[in-house]
């Protein structure tokens, strides 16, 4: 009885925290997408500030990343391929898996880690200095002035950095294709483009459109719930990085099962 | 002084609490507080930590919502009136924080332009001017470029009430103004709020447990204690009053069997203000 009771406790505790996501999401979204029709324009300043701190200061770091995972994921599936004499046909498994999944995936949780726990930092040091406060009471909201525009540079830089990923995989699934699998660049390359079809793209750009929107959701939720004193600014960036990325896997899983099925068609 | 003079401090009043409750959860923190704040007066909410003073004023200004009573600022019921009415209530008041809450990532100039560049379509350079403008009343002119981090604590203080007034505010909030100050910058800090009420007869509200700091700057005083307003007056009448509780607050005489249970209400009201979503 009393597992019971814990078990529904916590399901009602994780619906009721999808929920305050989804209210200051939609609370944002609506400042981006109405607010401009009643005399409140989108922050651009703010925005592209974001943008370059989400985007593009995170490119060294993704490139690398992603390129280290195209050439491994070369590996890993040349070991089994090698066995039935299909070793070319690493361009298009590296290929189809980049866009498909570790793409987005891996983008995703490089900017969780870089700017989903500094969303989440920034806020709560906000709340804890009395800034948010500050905020309410000359009138700004602080879901318009902070959250919006952390949002706009997500869903836009997102998708940008998920394809730059996917092509840094591509490159390092190459390196490998010359290297041990008798490739040209050239005719690696070709061979990639050829096997992807521009549905396995647009579904992980799909796919890291919502990534974007729930990395920035969680981090400013749990920096505008962060409590009184600095340990607690720590605690919410945890909290934010990890929730983060339990919920980007979780829609990873149902935005998948979701194509698979209605692809299947 | 201008409290003499009939004409400024009128009896209209500008802040009225009714019977006002707080809860924070199942704790209530303020037990029915009802006083007035009237035009062009400088009112100083006085008490001990714990006290419930702090959230009197961050309920005044819409911060926290009243469990049960109203408070009315120029007529308008704050706890009950939509968002865009209280966005129009807060834009006539200005609120400097304790810790001055100032804009980590913006210039001093910046910070003090927000409100400007938020709520009015002035050019650039007409906020450029006003900014500097409320900088020389608070004294640090020529501090726009610095960033808050660079700053004393008693410039961020002084750079924080530039900001309050960047809208030209007829009601001007202050929490804990000397707090974390030395005696001397704290006496300047005093000393800009006389300015500030002398220049511009704005209503002033200060919550302070500084004695001397309070019987300089207010016009009345409010003592509170536990959730309750003890004593109502103006500085000669609370110096001249022999209430128990009034007369341990002012001489400052320790209470050593209750301290406990003020330490915990404390504790409460401070965890519920920042843990908010």
């Amino acid at each position: 009885m009393e597992l019971v009771s814990q078990i529904g406790g916590s399901v009602t505790e994780g619906l009721a925290y999808i929920g305050s996501l989804a209210s200051l999401g939609g609370r944002a979204a609506l400042d981006l997408f109405i607010g401009p029709f009643h005399g409140k324009p989108v922050r651009l300043r703010r925005a592209v500030s974001q943008a370059m701190d989400v985007g593009v200061r995170a490119l060294p770091i993704l490139s690398l990343i992603t390129f280290f995972i195209g050439l491994i994921l070369a590996l890993q599936s040349a070991y089994e391929l090698r066995r039935f004499g299909a070793v070319n046909y690493v361009a298009a498994t590296v290929a189809i898996s980049m866009t498909r999944e570790l793409g987005p995936l891996i983008t995703a949780i490089v900017v969780i880690g870089r700017s989903g726990s500094s969303f989440a930092a920034e806020i709560g040091t906000m709340r804890v200095t009395e800034e948010i406060d500050a905020l309410e009471t000359m009138a700004i909201s602080p879901v318009d002035f902070l959250v919006a525009p952390k949002l706009v540079a997500m869903i836009v830089m997102l998708p940008c950095l998920t394809i730059w990923a996917n092509a840094m995989g591509i490159l390092g699934g190459s390196v490998f294709g010359v290297w041990q699998a008798g490739f040209t660049f050239v005719r690696y390359l070709q061979v990639s483009v050829d096997a992807l079809i521009l549905r396995d793209i647009t579904t992980g750009l799909i796919k890291s459109l919502m990534f974007g929107a729930t990395i920035t959701a969680v981090g400013c939720l749990e920096g505008l719930s962060t409590g009184v004193g600095a340990e607690q600014v720590g605690r919410s960036t945890t909290a934010a990085v990890v929730k983060s990325i339990f919920l980007v896997i979780m829609e990873d899983l149902v935005f998948t099962a979701l194509f698979f099925f209605v692809g299947a068609q | 002084m201008e409290r003499d003079d009939p004409g400024l401090v009128s009896s209209e009043p500008m802040i009225s609490v009714r019977d006002l409750h707080v809860k924070y959860g199942a704790t209530e923190i303020l037990h029915g507080v009802s006083f007035d704040v009237k035009r062009g007066e400088t009112l100083v909410i006085m008490g001990g930590s714990g006290s419930g003073k702090s959230t009197l004023v961050r309920t005044l200004i819409g911060l926290e919502k009243p469990s049960s009573g109203h408070v009315l600022i120029k007529g308008k019921d704050v706890a009950a009136i939509r968002e865009a009415e209280l966005e129009e209530v807060r834009k006539k008041i200005g609120m400097s924080f304790q810790g001055g809450a100032l804009f980590g990532s913006m210039t001093v100039g910046e910070n003090v332009a927000l409100p400007l560049r938020e709520h009015t379509k002035l050019e650039d350079s007409t906020i450029e001017i006003m900014v500097r403008l409320k900088l020389e009343q608070v004294g640090l002119e020529g501090f726009e470029y610095y960033m808050p981090s660079q700053l004393s604590g008693g410039m961020r203080k002084r750079a924080a009430v530039a900001r309050a007034l960047a809208m030209d505010p007829e009601l001007l909030f202050f929490d804990e103004p000397s707090a974390g100050l030395d005696p001397i910058i704290a006496a300047g800090i005093d000393q800009l709020i006389l300015e500030l009420k002398r220049a511009f007869h704005m209503t002033i509200l200060v919550v302070t447990h500084e004695l001397a700091s309070a019987f300089l700057i207010a016009d009345r005083i409010v003592l509170i204690d536990r959730g309750k307003i003890v004593a109502i007056g103006t500085t000669t009448e609370m110096q001249s009053s022999i209430q128990p509780r009034v007369r341990q607050f002012l001489d400052r005489v320790p209470e050593s069997e209750t301290a406990q249970e003020s330490d915990y209400l404390r504790a409460l009201t401070e965890e519920r203000r920042f843990g908010r979503a």
